[in-house]
């Protein structure tokens, strides 16, 4: 298991981490998150990443931060697995894009990028990859409104006699 | 016979004749995007066998068919797409537009699935259920085949007269009501004061 001490001297005491049910999480500050990343990978044998999402946290009880992204990280030996999580705020969120470490990254980055409009510098391709790419929000921000502003159905509308 | 028509020779009219021909071949282009594309697989399968009606000639291009079945729901990225195979069939065409999310968007009230294909293409016939039963379906492509010997004409006159898009209006009251909440809650950014008090999502007008 990573100890929480070998993380916080090698890249710095701003490392926390909390517990939530059997489910450990690192915090690690935005700035340094890709080199703890990288040495996760390359010292710490994480070779998978598993997932990487974010989460809203607006109107939520007690959130100080607006986004929190998410990596879900797997290590194949020992079948050891990490959450390591950091915390972002408007305007302009932005990361470091870990496609260099893990090819996995590409879609994921971009789904985040699509629904919640982060952005991951360095990352080869960013564009949206669900929504069309005329569509200029992003969806998954809870200021967003479920049924959307209109997009849907703006749209031509084909009668029987003009087609 | 007194006009003395030779055997094997009968007289009709031209509108009966083409529709007694179109309505016991109608080609669909199954237009299948979610669960409800399942249903239509059951429906030309062996057991329900739509081959009885004539209508089992499902074709994949376009360009071969007359009868589009819009089967499961459509959302913004994939109606233009909708709208682009519709206008690419030939003439004449009719749509039949299968289960609850194509007639109306079902349960997906939300910002990416088009609330009802009707508002966007023209829609003959709508099968309503969560997925209809193949049944379900027989029956419409039955009523479509009524439908085409009742109303067709050689030369397409029945379509040139509906100039009126057959759904509801694409921005109807709710989704200005909706619009306009969303343009409120689009002013507040993300504060500590406003968490959880100043900002609340957009009134629910249904
Ligand atoms: S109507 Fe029901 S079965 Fe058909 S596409 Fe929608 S959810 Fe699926």
């Amino acid at each position: 298991m990573v100890e929480l001490s070998v993380l916080q001297e090698r890249f710095g005491s701003g490392i926390t981490e909390h517990v939530f049910r059997d489910n450990r999480r690192v915090d690690v500050p935005a700035a340094v998150l890709f080199d703890v990343l990288s040495g996760l990978k390359t010292d710490f044998g994480f070779s998978v990443l598993i997932d990487l999402t974010a989460v809203d946290w607006l109107e939520y009880e007690g959130a100080t931060d607006r986004f929190t992204v998410v990596y879900l990280l797997l290590n194949m030996d020992s079948g050891e697995r990490l959450t390591v999580q950091t915390a972002l705020n408007l305007p302009n969120p932005t990361l470091t894009s870990v496609y260099s470490l893990w090819k996995a990254a590409d879609w994921m980055e971009r789904e985040v990028f699509d629904m919640f409009g982060i952005t991951f510098t360095g990352h080869p391709d960013l564009r949206r990859i669900l929504m069309p790419e005329e569509f200029d929000a992003f969806p998954l921000r809870k200021d967003y409104p479920l049924k959307g502003r209109g997009e849907r159905h703006n749209f031509p509308v084909i009668t029987r006699s003009g087609s | 016979m007194a006009v003395g028509l030779p055997e094997n020779i009968f007289i009709t009219k031209l509108d009966a004749a083409a529709n007694w021909a179109r309505s016991n071949s109608l080609w669909p282009m199954p237009f299948a995007t979610a669960c409800c594309g399942i249903e239509l697989m059951a429906t030309a399968a062996s057991r329900h066998d739509l081959a009885r009606f004539g209508a089992e000639v499902m074709r994949f291009s376009p360009r071969q068919c007359d009868l589009l079945i819009v089967a499961g729901r459509v959302v913004m990225k994939m109606l233009p797409v909708l709208q682009r195979i519709w206008l690419q069939m030939p003439e004449p065409k009719w749509c039949i537009s299968m289960g609850a999310c194509a007639c109306s968007g079902g349960v997906f009230d939300t910002y990416a699935v088009v609330q009802g294909v009707d508002r966007f293409i023209p829609v003959d016939m709508y099968v309503p259920g969560c997925p209809p039963r193949p049944e379900q379906l027989l029956a419409a492509v039955i009523e479509m085949q009524a439908k085409v010997r009742r109303t067709g004409t050689v030369m397409g006159r029945e379509f040139a007269i509906r100039d009126t898009p057959v759904g509801p209006t694409p921005f109807d009251m709710d989704e200005r009501y909706r619009i306009q909440d969303a343009n409120l809650v689009q002013l507040g950014g993300f504060s500590a004061a406003a968490t959880g008090t100043a900002l609340k999502g957009p009134a629910n007008h249904g």
